[in-house]
Formats: C-alpha cells, structure tokens, sequence
C-alpha cells in the first residue's frame, strides 16, 4: 500500500492520446464526405459580379462552367490582356463553344440533358461584347438555360 | 531465449497520417454553393414576316453605354433608382377594356404600359459596357419584378413570393404541393418576366 503511495505522488501519468486519432478520423470523414474537388485550374481573372436577386445552382451535375476574364498574371506575356473565354482547362475560342456543349451534352445521362445548365462565371470588368457573343453561341447550340453566376451582394457595388 | 508475447504495434503516428489526410480534404473542399440570376435565352428562330404590332407605351427601353450610364426611356438615370421607376412601369395599369389589370396599384397613367403582362423591358448595352454594370441592371429588374410579386402574393395567399418559392422546394414541407404550384404559376402570370435583350451596338 505504501509503495503504491509514494510511486502516484512522484510522476503524474501522461495525458493518454489514444483517442486523438478518432477524433482526426471523425473530422477526415465529414470532410471526405462534404467534399467536391476543384475541377478546373482558373487560368482567367474572375472577380464575380454582386447582385441580390440570386437562386441557387444546386444539383452540380447538371451544370457546366464557361469562365470569361483577362487572362491571370501567369498568362499575361502569353495571351496578352485582353478577356478570354476558359473551357475546361484551356482557353477557347467562340467557335469551340458549340463542340464544348454538345461534348457535356454526351457526357450526361440521356433523360437529363434537357436540365443541362450554363453557368457563366464572367469576370465584371469583361466587356458585354464578349458575354452576348458567347450567349449567341449558346443560342446556336441550344444550351438556353444559362446562369449568370454571382456573389451575394449589394448590386450597386459593381458600379464605381 | 525465452518466447516473449507480440510486442504491440506503436500508433502513435496514426493521428499524423489521419491529420495529413484531413488537411488534404480541408484544403480541397469546396462547401459553398454557387448561386446567381438564371436566365433563358430565346432560341433561334426564322425571322417572322410580319411581327405582332407592340405598342410603345408597353416597351420599357433601358440603354447602358460604354461609360456605364443609363438612359431609361430616353432619361438619364442612376442605378439606385431603376428598380423604382421599373415598378412603377410595370404596375401602371393603365389599360382599358379588355387590357384593363384589376390588381395593378399604379396611377394608370395612359402613357404608360397597359398591363404588366403586356409590358416588355428592353435592355440594350453596348459592347463596351461592363459585365458588373449589365448584372447590377439586370439584378435591379429582376428585383423589382419579385417585389411585385411578394406585393401580390402576400396579398392573395399571406405570404410573399420567395417563401412560396422555398416552400415548393422543400422537401419537408407540409401541405400540398400542387395547390402551391398552381399558386406560383398564379402569380408568375401576374407579373410575366418579359425582359428582352438586343444584341449588343458595336461603335
């Protein structure tokens, strides 16, 4: 009795981690879960627009993202500064719009298609010149429902 | 030598591979979702011979130029006050007859538009405008269509359009769906979204 005495009042035992890695593995599973990879590199500058009517784009399987900016500082001595359309990974021109589209078309289960939705991720210093000739594009290859893709925000925000 | 019992595997490192993996996933993931005004387009048809006649008075004509100014119905305009003067253009109710609108609460002004399922908006910007000025235009009239049809809604049914909305697409929601939907569609014929789009003016 006395032994055991004298040994507990000399070292205090060690804090036990042994559940510290179920604890790490409850957080790694609820990000594993939640978690969508990023699919595309930006290779554009897309500072989004404001606005406040918004509804929302759930359901990401059935949209596809075009991004229009001026290329990033990477790109700059490359593509010059001028916006650019993004398909993918790479920089497009308007003409491979059409094959863009009918390419997600194909990739999607047949009895969706008609929900397919563009999401147009366009930088708020591009020029409308650029977005309505996408948008023709659209029209041309029948992708109607478009989505223009904001942050939340005061609209008057975008006007300085 | 004596045969000692299996010595247990050290997992102490266990919690360093766990974590390298959650920090992995937390740098990864992406959790927001992406929301923004959904808009048609209009398909692509043959030119018509002989278009039916719009009145002008029915057509609500906003212009952006190149220096991010507005002309709304041939005035120069601030942003701040477009969503005002698109209700008050919408909500005219200005018809007679047949065309009369028996919900609409504006002052009926005959110069104005008949009936908000007749009044067209027409936005026309320039090639040179900024894509931040075009969404702040849109996002206004976009506003002011829903504003009339919470007005209305709350009128009707007591509550305003958005909770309806959020209701039908609830899955939890109790009460039936189809009465709602039908309530909707009430509602979006009210006050039909007819914005019409020019191409943009190349200078």
């Amino acid at each position: 009795m006395a032994r055991f005495n004298k040994k507990k009042s000399n070292e205090t035992p060690p804090i036990s981690t042994a559940s510290l890695p179920d604890i790490v593995f409850m957080l790694l599973f609820f990000f594993m879960v939640s978690t969508t990879m990023r699919q595309t590199n930006l290779l554009v500058e897309n500072e989004l627009p404001y606005a406040d009517q918004v509804e929302k784009l759930d359901k990401k399987e059935l949209v596809s993202y075009i991004y229009i900016g001026a290329p990033s500082d990477r790109y700059k001595s490359t593509y010059g500064t001028e916006a650019r359309i993004q398909l993918n990974d790479k920089f497009a021109s308007l003409a491979e719009i059409r094959d863009f589209i009918y390419s997600e078309r194909a990739a999607m289960r047949p009895e969706l298609v008609s929900y397919l939705t563009i999401a147009l991720k366009v930088d708020k210093d591009s020029n409308m010149g650029l977005v309505s000739d996408v948008k023709q594009e659209l029209r041309k290859a029948e992708a109607l429902k478009i989505n223009y893709t904001t942050k939340t925000g005061e609209a008057t925000q975008n006007i300085q | 030598m004596a045969r000692r019992p299996a010595q247990e595997v050290n997992a102490g490192s266990m919690a360093d591979i766990a974590f390298l993996l959650l920090i992995f996933f937390l740098v990864t993931t992406t959790i927001i979702t992406d929301q923004g005004i959904n808009r048609k387009l209009p398909p692509i048809q043959p030119p018509v011979e002989n278009p039916p006649p719009i009145k002008k008075k029915n057509i609500f004509i906003v212009l952006i130029n190149k220096n991010e100014q507005l002309l709304v119905e041939n005035e120069p305009m601030e942003i701040e006050d477009l969503r005002e003067a698109a209700v008050k253009f919408l909500d005219n109710g200005g018809g007679t007859g047949d065309e009369a609108c028996n919900y609409c609460q504006g002052p009926g002004d005959p110069a104005s538009s008949d009936n908000p399922t007749k009044a067209i908006i027409s936005v026309q910007s320039d090639r040179q405008t900024e894509y931040g000025t075009y969404i702040a235009v849109q996002n206004e009239l976009v506003a002011a269509y829903n504003q009339l049809r919470n007005r209305e809604a709350k009128r009707l049914y007591g509550m305003t359009f958005d909770e309806m909305e959020a209701n039908y697409k609830d899955p939890t929601y109790v009460g039936n769906k189809e009465v709602l939907k039908e309530k909707i569609t009430k509602i979006q014929d009210m006050f039909p979204l007819k914005l019409s789009e020019a191409e943009p003016v190349k200078n």
